[in-house]
């Protein structure tokens, strides 16, 4: 009895969450007006792609698509780089300052980012990135959590690994991209996707630098084609579509290393 | 001298992260204290130290007092709101009795990946008085049709709905792991003893899961401070200010008005209040461990 009230309850919450997403698929796919009717329709009567059409012809949503997965897999990539190197520099190295760097790092991460966009947005004017993909990728190029996590897990890997590696003469680097790398690649994967969803989902900080709307990124795109369309939730719902369907693939393709990373980040120093 | 190579891995991230994040954040301090404005964009020689008049005027201003009391309500509400939402999902999800979990964990997982401002449009549409599924929704229950966003009393309500729906999904998997952390063998004593379930729950489940519910306290507080995206897109801070949030509020005066210096000090202002906010939960993790 406990059981089925218990399904009961799982069921009809798991639906309550998955509504909204119902809905906007269903209305995505109407013509124009039919969303607007009450009572709400999971199906649309009429189905239709036309709201992608305009999407994608007359409103170049394709620009901005792309526009979003650049800046995501460059911000991804190079950010990836520089945190694992740092991390793999704060588990297995002794240097001076050392634990003083680290906790330093660590207590910036109470600072809100919103401290920085204003001198960060004067600095950016005077470079000339103002408008740019480099704007988002200046302040994406390392962040504190990801050099957090790597060395995490790196901390985990065998001294004994590397110094066999340097008895065989390997250099610094090769210990770096022929051990540490490879043996770190599950976290590498789980701090990946956290940054590529992050930028991708990123609003305001885009929404400061970037004011062309060629350059925008479908958050940027989607928040200022509403002010123009707050009577069309048919084509909104098409946006929304375009802008949530490629993170939310991503995430069930790889959630095993997403739900992963948030245990990671909530242990306990 | 040999160049050591722990300088090569360290050197990148370091020096992105000082030219980027703390030179920003010194400059910030120090605009604060300027009456930098759009003037001064165009030729740097135009702005003064004004000292401390960025906070005066701030601590003046009623639009100010509003936003911060708008951020208050909304995390005092949505805070414990959502953890307590997501400390249930995880104890359901938890249970033996329970199949499937995967699925459902994967379900009540799916907002937080998503991105906040197209959810917020979707919401924006949910809330609709005539058309929305929120009303069709309540009319179920014979509730009668509230206009969620337009109404002063109703919009911030709008918000928090809409951030636990967000957000619950996440703390969920935190606890979840926190849960199966709790030995087996304390809730087979309790029963013995004849504890019931409600104080199996007060005496064994939250204590020991106190040290994740701080982390998970700290980091929802974090995030639901910079609530910005939500009433940008949704109510643009209206109505009658009721939704201005005090990111908004920062984001209107300094990328809107351009006044930077006043802009600042609201930053910081936000910045001082995480951090007490934060030292506060630290204290109070360390006295209880006293």
């Amino acid at each position: 009895m406990r059981k089925y009230l218990l399904y009961g309850f799982l069921i009809i919450t798991g639906f309550l969450t998955l509504a909204p997403f119902i809905w906007m698929l269903s209305a995505s796919f109407m013509f124009d007006g039919h969303a607007s009717v009450f009572p709400p329709r999971f199906f649309p009567d009429e189905f239709t792609f036309i709201q992608y059409e305009t999407l994608f012809s007359r409103l170049d949503v394709s620009r901005n698509l792309l526009n979003s997965v650049l800046i995501s897999s460059m911000v991804t990539v190079v950010s990836l780089v520089f945190n694992s190197m740092a991390g793999f520099a704060f588990a297995k190295y002794r240097f001076r300052g050392k634990d003083t760097i680290f906790k330093m790092l660590l207590s910036s991460m109470v600072i809100p980012s919103q401290v920085t966009m204003l001198p960060l947005f004067l600095m950016l004017k005077e470079f000339g990135f103002l408008n740019t993909h480099m704007a988002i990728l200046v302040p994406g190029l390392a962040n504190v959590f990801g050099i957090f996590l790597i060395r995490q897990y790196v901390m985990a890997i065998p001294d004994s690994l590397i110094e066999s590696a340097r008895i065989d003469g390997a250099t610094d680097f090769q210990i770096y991209y022929k051990i540490i790398v490879p043996l770190a690649m599950p976290v590498m994967v789980t701090l990946a996707i956290f940054t590529f969803m992050g930028t991708w989902n990123d609003f305001l900080w885009p929404l400061i630098v970037l004011n062309d709307s060629s350059m925008y990124t479908l958050p940027v795109a989607l928040a200022n084609l509403m002010g123009e369309h707050t009577k069309d939730p048919e084509l909104m719902m098409a946006g929304s579509v375009i802008t949530i369907l490629p993170v939310m693939m991503l995430f069930l393709v790889l959630q095993k290393y997403y739900i992963k990373g948030i245990m990671m980040g909530s242990v306990k120093e | 001298m040999k160049f050591k190579p722990v300088y090569f891995f360290l050197a990148p991230a370091l020096t992105a992260i000082f030219v980027f994040f703390f030179i920003p954040v010194i400059s910030a301090f120090i605009i604060s204290f300027t009456d930098f404005d759009i003037y001064a964009i165009g030729d740097y020689s135009k702005f003064r130290f004004t000292g401390l008049d960025n906070y005066f005027k701030l601590f003046d201003n009623q639009l100010f007092w509003k936003a911060l009391s708008n951020t208050f309500y909304f995390v005092i509400i949505s805070g414990p709101l959502s953890i307590a939402v997501s400390l249930g999902a995880a104890m359901i999800l938890n249970s033996k009795l329970v199949k499937f979990k995967g699925i459902f964990r994967l379900v009540y997982f799916m907002p937080v990946v998503t991105t906040l401002v197209a959810v917020s449009i979707v919401w924006r549409f949910i809330y609709h008085p005539e058309f929305g599924l929120l009303n069709y929704g309540l009319s179920f229950v014979g509730i009668e049709k509230i206009d969620w966003l337009g109404d002063p009393f109703w919009s911030m309500p709008s918000i928090i709905i809409l951030s636990i729906w967000k957000n619950f999904g996440y703390n969920m998997i935190i606890f979840i792991a926190g849960l199966q952390n709790i030995p087996e063998e304390l809730y087979e004593a309790a029963q013995i003893e004849g504890a019931n379930g409600w104080q199996r729950f007060t005496k064994i489940t939250l204590p020991m899961l106190a040290p994740t519910t701080v982390f998970i306290t700290i980091i929802t507080m974090i995030g639901y401070f910079q609530l910005f995206a939500e009433p940008y897109i949704m109510t643009q801070g209206g109505p009658l200010d009721s939704t201005l949030s005090i990111v908004l509020y920062m984001y209107q005066e300094g990328f809107r008005w351009w006044n930077m210096g006043y802009s600042s000090a609201i930053a910081f202002v936000l910045f001082v209040i995480i951090l007490a906010g934060t030292l506060i939960q630290m204290w109070v993790q360390k006295r209880r461990e006293a």
